[in-house]
């Protein structure tokens, strides 16, 4: 059934898994994913999972890429079909001249393939069955197995998969063992029986270097451990509860007393959004850095509380990973669609810092670097992740910290101070950045202690209806809010290779897309200058670079083009100048795509004119 | 509590506690509820409590919802951090401030709307995850800052100042929090200060959740005859289980009593409850009988008032979550930042 035109590809393609959810495939894909990389190829995995725990369809998506392109790419060259349910349209949805690898063990009739693919068969069942008795491990070893098959058809290094299950299982022999015989079953059965290695295949290189592979939401937790978070009040919601078990993971490690074992840190499962959200805003209010995990259903369930913090100026921290929205809506698919909620969240004159990272690395960093700046702003700070980077491991540059750095607490008026009688006016803007200084309680016997309100007070932060207390007060928040602008990350400007009109604004997870996007344009001779916003509130780099390009493309992961009204509405920027370009189906953008959508719009630019002229 | 400014200057012979500190001391703003709020009566009584144990004030951290009785922590320890969070929830905000800082006192002032309707969910969660704190819950049985609506404490059949009948059967916080865990539970009456400061030094003193469901009428919107909340009605029915004295260790000892009539419980900071029985049979470590008491006690139309339950071995959320000694708020970043050297093993591993 070997079609004449098969797919010839060195280190540049995409194998995807299709399994039933609670098979236990998750491992052995993963082990597949990680011998690919050991041989020195770069590979973004992807999770498409269900809402649910066991039975339904579930597939792990293996990019190769030598170059580097992390982004998913779209389409599929290899599929591993092992979930009967969904056999159609994953035969389906191979790409023409694609290879389709099945368990051969009961055969199928000849309808069920495609003339345009290569079909590459094992007895996977059949195998199992020979060799094990016990019902899991015939499931698990199945699973084993076909990674041995890949090893052979792709021409990999089997020692490669086999020091890798010997890292995996060090210690427990008997698995390592049982682990390389299946593999092992997998791997002799193709080269016994099938023509190897197929038109994919993986060449040793290296190109992964020094960098290190792991989710996004474990390098939250990291990043807050390293920030030096000391309470989480949180609620379990997908995509973000493994930001929390990544926390108290990290902190197990690091944060147990060394000498009477108590813990440096306190997690505690709230019993909603709303009481974990005002667990923070306590902790915080007495000093400890603290934070949130959530996801856009508990963004939406902590919008009082946010107004809280932010008119009585308290620092939180807030991670959240964003999903499919609105609504429940689709928990287990990925978007960036939680923007406009974030920024203006709570009723009235509200607006909040927010951080963008793209990837593990900046997860981390951004993650650790969001409790400085909420304690320096005294204000909630949000980090907005998504579904595609918290939940997937991903290659990123390795992590650092430089030691002789120093938490930033803000302005905290402190006992001497007090003592030493400094005036203290809790929303007193006594710097002229809009940043008032704050007490911790319990700092002195006799001062500096106030009543915390969500309703007016003065600049003493006694209890007041005067509107020229309010307006004093608005007009220092949005000062504060200024201060901001240039306390988040600057953009990061990629220049296109000629100077150009065009430009592209992206942000989070997009940017590996963005990217690959940009040399696919290129190579067809279409130039575009790129902008990843990093923070809002936006600093002028933003606003300059919208006014030096005629026109500016807003990639994003929403459906109403949430940066694009968000630009529209800080920067007072003309709306026909920001061009929407917008994927929002639940899956991950792709270079294709936001390419595509660029090229057909500059297409379009260049024709109009001259159908003017021929009318 | 002050409804008036007073003079600074006080009289040379003011009483002054341990710390050489006055009534005055404990003080806060004046006082902005109506003359006769039975909410002021509770602020007085928590001064006199924080007075009569030496409380420093700046080591109490009050904090609030929304509501009159919400407002009232700005009206005492005018030299303790307060915080009037959202509606409903208090609870919250403080469990997050006491898992920051364990060596404070934590005093949450909420109101009958605030802990049984819009609240109630946290009410219950802070009670039953053993949050250390005083929860002194002001109920009147009304909405008061809205004009008048029922809460979810009133009683079935009782009557509004329009007259409205209360159709909904009522929540009974006091029973609430027995079942969910909380190991210091009361009841009393603002208008009996006798019996209100001594459960209030109590609970101040315990160690976990303690709740004090204070009856304290509305005089604007629930003092009148249909009402089961006004001052003449609970007064009427009130029948105390029993009276607590609180001695603290440097206290001496002791009254004398007829035998069998005292109990003697010593809480976890050492100080010690000295129960006089009104009821002789009334236990009140026995947490199911305290309840079943309640229920028969309420279907006869009594308020049972007085020390309902105390477990003076009770641990609280910190033991649970084995925190260290030191306050989270205070660990400096050596002991928080793990530091490059551990991140690079890390990496190493990530690989």
């Amino acid at each position: 059934m070997t079609s004449a035109q098969s797919i010839a590809s060195i280190n540049d393609f995409v194998i995807k898994f299709a399994n039933v959810n609670g098979s236990g495939s998750a491992s052995a894909n993963e082990l597949f994913a990680r011998a690919v990389m050991r041989m020195g190829v770069p590979v973004a995995p992807r999770n498409i999972f269900p809402s649910n725990i066991q039975g339904l369809p579930t597939w792990y998506e293996v990019r190769v890429s030598e170059a580097g392109w992390l982004g998913a790419r779209g389409g599929c060259d290899m599929m591993i079909a092992m979930n009967p349910q969904t056999w159609d349209r994953d035969v389906a949805s191979l790409d023409a001249g694609g290879y389709l690898f099945y368990d051969s063990t009961k055969p199928l009739p000849a309808s069920k393939f495609r003339d345009d693919i290569t079909v590459l068969g094992v007895p996977l069942t059949a195998i199992c069955n020979r060799e094990y008795t016990d019902p899991r491990q015939r499931q698990l070893f199945k699973n084993v197995m076909y990674v041995g098959a890949l090893i052979a058809l792709l021409d990999m290094e089997f020692a490669v998969a086999e020091a890798l299950i010997v890292d995996r299982y060090r210690g427990k022999d008997p698995l390592i063992q049982a682990n390389i015989h299946a593999l092992r079953l997998g791997y002799d059965y193709v080269r016994e029986h099938l023509p190897h290695p197929i038109g994919l295949t993986i060449r040793r290189a290296d190109a992964v270097g020094e960098r290190i592979f792991i989710d996004g939401n474990s390098a939250c937790g990291l990043g807050a451990v390293y920030g030096g978070a000391t309470v989480a009040g949180w609620y379990p919601i997908t995509p973000s509860t493994s930001v929390i078990e990544s926390f108290t993971s990290y902190c197990r490690k690091y944060r147990t007393d060394p000498d009477s074992g108590h813990a440096r840190y306190a997690a505690v499962q709230a019993e909603d959004e709303l009481a974990s959200i005002g667990m923070v805003i306590g902790a915080a209010w007495n000093g400890a850095r603290a934070f949130t995990a959530t996801s856009g259903p508990g963004i939406s369930l902590m919008q009082e509380f946010f107004g809280l913090a932010y008119f009585a100026e308290i620092p939180a921290v807030i991670f959240d990973v964003q999903r499919g929205s609105p609504s429940t809506g689709m928990p287990t698919k990925t978007q960036q669609s939680d923007l406009l909620a974030c920024a203006y969240a709570s009723h009235g004159d509200t607006r909040h810092v927010l951080l963008f990272p793209e990837n593990p690395y900046e997860c981390f960093t951004f993650g650790a670097l969001a409790f400085d700046l909420a304690d320096r702003l005294q204000t909630p700070v949000f980090v907005l992740s998504d579904l595609d980077m918290g939940m997937n491991e991903s290659l990123c540059k390795p992590f650092d910290w430089d030691d002789s750095r120093r938490y930033d607490r803000g302005k905290l008026m402190t006992y001497e101070e007090l003592e030493a009688g400094k005036d203290f006016g809790r929303y007193l803007d006594v710097d002229g950045d809009g940043i008032p200084y704050r007490t911790i309680p319990g700092t002195h016997p006799t001062k500096g202690a106030y009543f915390t309100r969500g309703t007016t007070r003065n600049a003493y932060a006694k209890y007041s209806e005067s509107g020229a207390d309010y307006v004093y007060n608005m007009e220092r928040l949005r000062r504060k809010f200024d201060t901001a602008k240039n306390l988040v990350p600057a953009p990061v400007l990629h220049a296109a290779s000629q100077p150009t009109r065009f430009g592209a604004i992206h942000f989070g997870s997009t940017s590996p897309a963005m990217a690959e996007a940009s040399a696919l344009l290129e190579a067809d001779g279409i130039h575009v200058d790129t902008l990843r916003v990093c923070g809002f509130p936006f600093c002028d780099e933003i606003m300059q670079f919208i006014a030096e390009h005629e026109q500016v493309f807003v990639v994003e992961q929403n459906e109403s083009g949430q940066l694009r009204s968000l630009l529209i509405n800080e920067g007072e920027i003309d709306p026909k100048k920001l061009v929407r370009v917008l994927h929002y189906d639940g899956s991950p953008i792709t270079a294709r795509f936001i390419s595509g959508r660029i090229a057909d719009a500059l297409s379009e630019r260049k024709i109009s004119p001259i159908r003017k002229v021929a009318s | 509590m002050t409804y008036l400014a007073k003079p600074k200057l006080l009289s040379a012979d003011a009483p002054r506690n341990a710390l050489g500190y006055t009534r005055r001391d404990y003080e806060g703003a004046i006082s902005t509820l109506c003359a006769g709020c039975g909410h002021d009566s509770i602020s007085a009584a928590i001064v006199q409590a924080c007075f009569d144990l030496d409380i420093e004030p700046h080591k109490v951290a009050k904090l609030s919802g929304i509501g009159c009785s919400s407002k009232t922590p700005d009206y005492f320890l005018g030299n303790s951090h307060g915080f009037n969070s959202v509606h409903g929830r208090m609870p919250s905000v403080l469990t997050g401030a006491a898992l920051a800082n364990r060596n404070l006192i934590y005093l949450g002032v909420s109101g009958d709307g605030d802990s049984a309707s819009i609240g109630i969910g946290q009410f219950a969660h802070a009670m039953r995850r053993g949050v250390n704190m005083t929860y002194i819950v002001e109920n009147n049985g009304v909405y008061g800052l809205t004009k008048g609506q029922f809460s979810a404490t009133a009683d079935k059949g009782s009557k509004s100042k329009k007259g409205v009948l209360n159709s909904d059967s009522p929540i009974d916080l006091a029973a609430l929090a027995l079942q969910l865990g909380a190991t210091y539970v009361a009841r009393s009456f603002s208008g009996d200060k006798e019996q209100l400061v001594p459960l209030i030094k109590g609970a101040l003193c315990h160690n976990g959740p303690a709740l004090i469901d204070v009856l304290s009428p509305c005089v604007t919107f629930n003092n009148h005859s249909g009402s089961t909340r006004s001052y003449d009605y609970v007064r009427q029915h009130n029948e105390a289980v029993n009276r607590v004295e609180v001695i603290l260790p440097r206290d001496p000892i002791e009254a004398s009593y007829p035998p069998g009539s005292l109990r003697r419980i010593v809480q976890h900071d050492g100080s010690i409850l000295h129960l006089r029985k009104l009821d002789i049979d009334y236990d009140p470590s026995d947490r199911i009988g305290a309840i079943n008491h309640l229920q028969e006690r309420q279907a006869l139309g009594e308020i049972v008032t007085g020390l309902l339950y105390v477990d003076s071995s009770a641990q609280d959320m910190h033991s649970h979550l084995n925190t260290v000694e030191k306050p989270l708020n205070q660990l400096g970043d050596a002991y928080l930042c793990p530091g490059s050297k551990a991140l690079h093993a890390l990496n190493d591993a990530l690989m």
